[in-house]
């Protein structure tokens, strides 16, 4: 059986397999290994308000309550599960360990592709530009 | 078997009992209320100010207590229509319309007077709001929480003061970034902002920074404490409120 229109149409799926796949075999974007962000340790203080793999994974619940919490019902200390209590707030609290913006909230968010709105109002640390 | 279904509906009433019951003593069991209010603070059933504007009368003098203000909440310096305030002077006639006699008194009219939001009993921005963006505190206060804002402006529309502003630029854009006020947020594009009665401060037992540097012109309290600064003056001196007739019932008292 003859094939019509064969050679075009076989050029054009290897013209297409080759465009498709050309990221993996000459692309740096996708060949280049993935290296975790590594967000800036706090010098000074060992332990942040809640446990590492707890504000790992529900910094964002927490900040939601925080928020919550503060605002609507006037609440601002916040006791943490040791006992210590802490003044809620981002800029005040959060901040002054996390003395940078750019270096430790960025980090991950960067890879993550998220943008939180929390800089909108919130005033960085670093300063504004 | 002959009590079968008797037992039956014994056996399921003490389970339904159980059932009511056991959340809510397994929820005290645990109970770990991690939120508190700062010993600090002050408290008050509705909060008030008083201002005397026998002290407290010239643009001058109004302008000063509002630069502190702005600078401490962020509120961008705007020159034109789409201004930004929280502390603000007017005339007598801007301040009381319903009772701008013919005749006045030259140097009551003639003075200038200190507005800022009135923290209404009753207040018409909160009805309106659609997102509860605008709420009561139950210490009195209309705060304002910017998150939930949608920039909808019913409460400009509402409120009968003008105590609102809408933020129609980018607010950082006119703020001097090298001065701001580390420890307060700026306000995004898009939302409407007014004076918090300095929410903040008083969550740290301070008292309003206008109130602070204003060399006893403007008296701050507990409108339902008998005992307050506030009742206090009020006892002693004749005052006016700003619109009373649209029932607002507005908590910032004029001494004339």
């Amino acid at each position: 059986m003859k094939m019509h229109y064969g050679f075009p149409i076989i050029a054009g799926l290897l013209i297409f397999v080759v465009a498709i796949t050309a990221p993996f075999a000459v692309g740096k974007a996708v060949t280049k290994q993935y290296k975790q962000p590594e967000p800036k340790k706090v010098v000074g203080e060992k332990e942040c308000i809640e446990s590492v793999e707890f504000m790992r994974t529900e910094h964002m619940q927490l900040l939601n309550e925080w928020r919550d919490w503060a605002l609507r019902d006037g609440k601002r200390i916040y006791t943490n599960h040791a006992g210590k209590q802490f003044t809620i707030s981002l800029q005040n609290t959060c901040m002054k360990c996390h003395t940078n913006k750019a270096e430790f909230c960025d980090k991950c968010h960067n890879d993550a592709g998220v943008s939180p709105y929390c800089w909108d109002c919130h005033v960085q640390p670093e300063g504004l530009k | 078997m002959k009590n079968s279904r008797r037992t039956f509906i014994k056996l399921a009433s003490l389970a339904a009992a159980t059932l009511a019951v056991a959340p809510k003593a397994m929820a005290s069991s645990g109970g770990h209320e991690p939120v508190s209010v700062n010993p600090k603070a002050v408290h008050a059933k509705q909060w008030a100010m008083v201002i005397d504007t026998t002290k407290l009368h010239t643009a001058e003098a109004i302008e000063k207590l509002a630069a502190l203000c702005h600078a401490d909440h962020n509120v961008p310096t705007v020159q034109s229509k789409k201004e930004i305030k929280w502390l603000w002077n007017d005339t007598y006639a801007h301040t009381f319309p319903e009772q701008e006699n013919p005749h006045l008194a030259e140097e009551v009219h003639h003075r200038a007077y200190a507005l800022l939001c009135n923290h209404c009993e009753n207040p018409s921005c909160v009805r309106v709001c659609p997102t509860k963006a605008t709420f009561k505190r139950p210490d009195g206060i209309v705060a304002m929480d910017y998150h939930r804002c949608i920039g909808c402006r019913y409460c400009m529309a509402a409120c009968p003061f003008g105590s609102r502003s809408f933020n129609w630029e980018e607010p950082r854009k006119n703020l001097d970034l090298t001065k701001l006020n580390p420890e307060f947020p700026t306000r995004m594009r898009g939302v409407v902002e007014k004076c918090n009665f300095c929410v903040e401060r008083l969550a740290v037992g301070k008292m309003p920074i206008c109130a602070e540097a204003s060399e006893g012109a403007i008296v701050f309290g507990d409108l339902y404490d008998p005992e307050s600064p506030v009742r206090k003056v009020l006892r002693e001196k004749f005052t006016i409120r700003r619109k009373p007739s649209v029932g607002t019932e507005p908590c910032v008292y004029y001494v004339i």
